[in-house]
């Protein structure tokens, strides 16, 4: 299991003696362990990452149904409206509640936390320590068996009567609770609870892990500042995940009690819905909104930390320079986690909180545009002077840069108290987060997906195809996250099933239009990925082990690595990001090359 | 340079390198045409370009704030400005500088090796003091408007009751002795009436789930939660009819929760109130019997 043997010790023999206790089995128990339960980071990391992609699919084909009733209201949804066959096609407006909540749970608890932390995480942060595997490859591989009863639950909502949970993905009480408030908070709304109560179990396995095997598992000569940013950017992810969860977690059984056994933990007394009585009252529902944002105020930096880090190298990788400010960069991954924990208010400027209240959270949310403002000039310092090569990762990189730098400001206009007043729960705030999480950390993981390919499955991926998927995404989702900022400032409110009989807003419609369509282009543009994912799965030409010329230790291992992934056990000799040192005869020296002569004269150099 | 590729793994024992088709680069990555550097860098020139567009052309389309008919508005409406002016200059400036960057250290542009540098202080230390300043500004410049809006609550007996409910906005006007709760209070349903360049403090309630009183035009919005009592406050400057949108999802009738709020004279808001209360005395009804569009 360790990895702490002599520096250049000979090749191991094997890493596990599961897998060779399986060999020679029946062919059906050797594939169950191998493919289904494997102990294998690499194969629980593809798991997650097929799985997620599946449910991105799903997301995205909810986000079109939503944009369609925004679109055209009351009209009949073409193909799927077959599918849900309420008045011939038309959307019911308890159906479209039910869709822009599932869109946003699928995504946040389905798509994006797990393709960070569950796909890359488990896929890179092993292989780019030098270590064999993770510490616990046991509660590697529940972390990802404990996903589907997620999966099932949330599927499942879909079909209970009612339908899926309709309270909008922040599941704020006393909708949520009160099981007659509205048609999805049946059934529907507790599958719902029971899929987050799972996926926070994954989360909380994986995290332990992350943070054991970064800590104890490095290999030698790996010390923490030479670490490369995607593995901080993990590490610190695990620490978010593990300080902040318990509580949604204790959270999410308080509204369960709430609503299946009568505890009035969130709703108040004598509070009368759909004319019944509501619960034992004595409840608040401002508390729910306290505990739900401490744990997702954090959740948001889940969400983009390890896509920050994954474009950090793959920037350095692509510019052939070494990264811009390394401790600057871990210090403000570190600051925005610090900074994340004091920041929930901000959702609530104008829940009903105290405003003096407000007023504090306002300014630590102010100072954490701090630190990502430093990022975001050292990505900046990190391409200038470079060597850019316009592969499609780095193409997916520096959009993600560029996008970032949108979501990042816009954050400032709610941040600022008097302001949010006004564009709160408008599509304002939509824009703002599809700026991070669509055109920040789905750019991201797509840079991520076409950089290490070659590292998963020994093959690179068609960069000509790669570039046009790029192209047609990226024009897509300006055309429909941009235009999202005019309808925020015109104070078009977020889920309304039909918005167009207010005075105020009627005349949005055919900007809504124009974004919808963009919005089937961006889906449809996913086509030419998928296929070339798979064509490229089994046809791509065969990449070696390092065909970018990184670095980093993965890139050291056979494409795609073998069980214990190393074949040779790795000895660390720099940090990630020496590329293009003047004098050497090679423009990268990877962490393993043994010290050159040119690095000390190019140090001597830098600092004198 | 040709050692490039060889050497490419050493410490992992000679493995079969990279094979990548066609030319490549003396750092073995494989060789970009000029012509695709500008393409992509003026792709990204499109950011800045159309996204400034954007935000200048839609005002001309009346794809704008709503017009303004509160005081505190004006205030909201300038910081909005303010912060609108401060982050488009960064979004221009870092947005040009990518552009720029792209377009210039493309590998195709020049043979000069990648500079050799791993970061600055000092422009660590510019980069985080000016916009920290700037910041810590913004935070101080704003709490005024703040305060105004949500903390200084002028010093009066609420002039309305709302209650918010699936799916409607029910107010209760004090009546004659200016104070709620008594006997001649009158009552109406999404049809909320302000006297104008008058403090107006609403008193706002939810009888069931969360519910959001937004007032486009007043830049208003406060959420109403079952079990407690919002104050809120604003004085109108404009007669006219404008919306009240319900912000916070409530279920399935959320769209609908609409209701319209009437700016008008002193004169011509005591006329509307003695009518409501001569067809109220008329009507004979207590509170419980008002028809109401129920929700369902």
């Amino acid at each position: 299991m360790s990895t702490v043997t002599q520096p250049h010790a000979p090749p191991k023999e094997t890493a596990h003696h599961d897998h060779v206790a399986t060999r020679g089995s029946t062919s059906l128990s050797t594939f169950l362990s191998t493919y289904v339960f494997s102990k294998d980071h690499k194969v629980i990391g593809l798991q997650f990452l097929f799985s997620t992609l599946v449910w991105f699919l799903i997301g995205g084909l909810l986000a079109l149904a939503v944009r369609w009733q925004v679109a055209w209201p009351w009209s009949d949804v073409p193909v799927l409206g077959k599918l849900f066959a309420q008045h011939g096609g038309q959307m019911a407006p308890e159906f479209y509640t039910m869709l822009f909540t599932m869109h946003a749970s699928v995504m946040i608890f389905l798509v994006i936390i797990p393709i960070l932390a569950g796909a890359f995480g488990n896929f890179l942060i092993p292989l780019m320590i030098g270590a064999d595997d993770m510490a616990f490859p046991t509660l590697n591989m529940l972390s990802y068996w404990f996903m589907w009863p997620a999966f099932f639950f949330f599927g499942a909502s879909f079909f209970v009567e009612g339908g899926a949970a309709a309270g909008g993905w922040t599941s704020y009480p006393p909708l949520s609770t009160s099981t007659v408030s509205a048609p999805g908070s049946g059934m529907g709304q507790t599958l719902w609870l029971l899929g987050l109560t799972m996926v926070g179990v994954s989360s909380m396995l994986g995290s332990v892990n992350y943070m054991t095997t970064i800590i104890l598992m490095r290999a030698p000569g790996m010390t923490m500042f030479r670490l490369p940013m995607t593995i901080w950017a993990m590490f610190i992810t695990a620490i978010l995940q593990a300080f902040a969860l318990p509580v949604l977690t204790a959270a999410g059984f308080m509204q369960l009690t709430d609503r299946l056994i009568g505890t009035g933990f969130f709703s108040p007394e004598g509070n009368i819905i759909n004319n019944a009585m509501s619960g034992a009252g004595g409840g608040q529902p401002l508390l729910w909104q306290h505990l739900f944002w401490f744990y997702s105020h954090p959740a948001v930096y889940i969400m983009i930390l390890p896509a920050m880090g994954m474009v950090s190298d793959i920037l350095t990788t692509f510019a052939r320079k070494p990264l811009f400010g390394y401790r600057p960069m871990v210090y403000s991954i570190a600051g925005i986690a610090g900074l994340g924990f004091i920041v929930w208010g901000h959702h609530m400027f104008i829940s009903g909180m105290n405003p003096a209240l407000g007023v504090t959270f306002m300014v630590a949310t102010m100072m954490i545009a701090l630190p990502s403002a430093v990022k975001t000039f050292n990505w900046l310092g990190t391409i200038w002077g470079g060597r850019i090569h316009y592969t499609t990762a780095m193409l997916f990189a520096i959009s993600f840069v560029s996008m970032f730098i949108i979501g990042g400001l816009s954050g400032i206009f709610m941040a600022a108290t008097p302001v949010d007043i006004f564009i709160h729960d408008t599509y304002f705030i939509v824009a703002h987060f599809h700026y991070v999480l669509f055109a920040g950390t789905a750019m991201g993981v797509w840079s991520g997906i076409y950089f290490w390919f070659p590292k998963m499955f020994g093959r690179t991926m068609n960069e000509f195809w790669g570039k046009v998927h790029f192209f047609l995404t990226f024009i897509f989702l300006n055309g429909t996250f941009f235009t999202m900022h005019i309808l925020g400032a015109v104070g078009f409110p977020r889920r309304l099933a039909d918005a167009y009989h207010y005075e105020t807003f009627h005349h949005l419609q055919p900007l809504n239009a124009f974004m919808t369509w963009c919005a089937m282009g961006m889906v449809a543009t996913q086509i030419i990925f998928a296929i070339n994912f798979f064509w490229s799965m089994f046809r791509g030409p065969i990449a070696g082990r390092n065909p970018w010329n990184a670095n980093t230790l993965e890139w050291t291992a056979p494409s795609p690595p073998g069980h214990g992934n190393f074949d040779f056990q790795p000895v660390v000799y720099r940090g990630p990001y020496e590329y293009s040192v003047p004098g050497c005869e090679k423009d990268h020296l990877m962490q393993t090359d043994p010290p050159h002569p040119a690095e000390a004269a190019a140090a001597a150099a830098a600092h004198a | 340079m040709d050692h490039d590729n060889r050497d490419r793994n050493a410490g992992s024992g000679g493995s079969p390198p990279g094979k990548i088709p066609g030319d490549t680069w003396a750092d073995g990555l494989p060789k970009g045409r000029r012509w695709s550097g500008i393409a992509w860098s003026l792709l990204f020139l499109l950011v800045p370009v159309l996204g400034s567009a954007v935000f200048i052309v839609a005002p001309y389309y009346d794809h704008w704030l709503p017009k303004d008919v509160s005081v505190h508005g004006k205030s909201i409406d300038g910081l909005f400005y303010f912060i609108l002016v401060l982050t488009g200059v960064v979004f221009l400036a870092t947005e040009l500088i990518l552009f720029w960057f792209m377009w210039k250290y493309d590998a195709a542009a020049s043979s000069k090796p990648a500079t050799y540098i791993h970061g600055s202080h000092t422009l660590e230390v510019v980069w985080t003091i000016i916009p920290a300043a700037t910041m810590l500004f913004l935070a101080i410049y704003q709490m005024n408007t703040w305060a105004d809006v949500k903390m200084r609550r002028p010093r009066m007996a609420p002039s309305v009751e709302v209650v918010a409910r699936q799916f409607e906005w029910r107010l209760r006007y004090p009546g004659r002795d200016e104070t709620l709760g008594t006997e001649d209070d009158l009552f109406v349903v999404n049809d909320l009436h302000v006297p104008i360049d008058e403090d107006f403090l609403v008193q706002l309630k939810s009888m069931d789930v969360l519910h959001s009183f937004f007032l486009p035009n007043l830049r208003v919005k406060q959420d109403a939660v079952p079990g407690m009592k919002q104050p809120v406050w604003f004085k109108a400057t404009e007669t006219g009819t404008y919306d009240i949108v319900c912000a916070e999802v409530c279920g399935w009738g959320h769209y609908k929760m609409k209701g319209r709020v009437t700016v008008e004279s002193r004169a011509d808001f005591d006329r509307w109130l003695a009518r409501i209360e001569a067809e109220q005395k008329a009507t004979q009804r207590g509170p419980e019997e008002i028809p109401v569009a129920a929700a369902d």
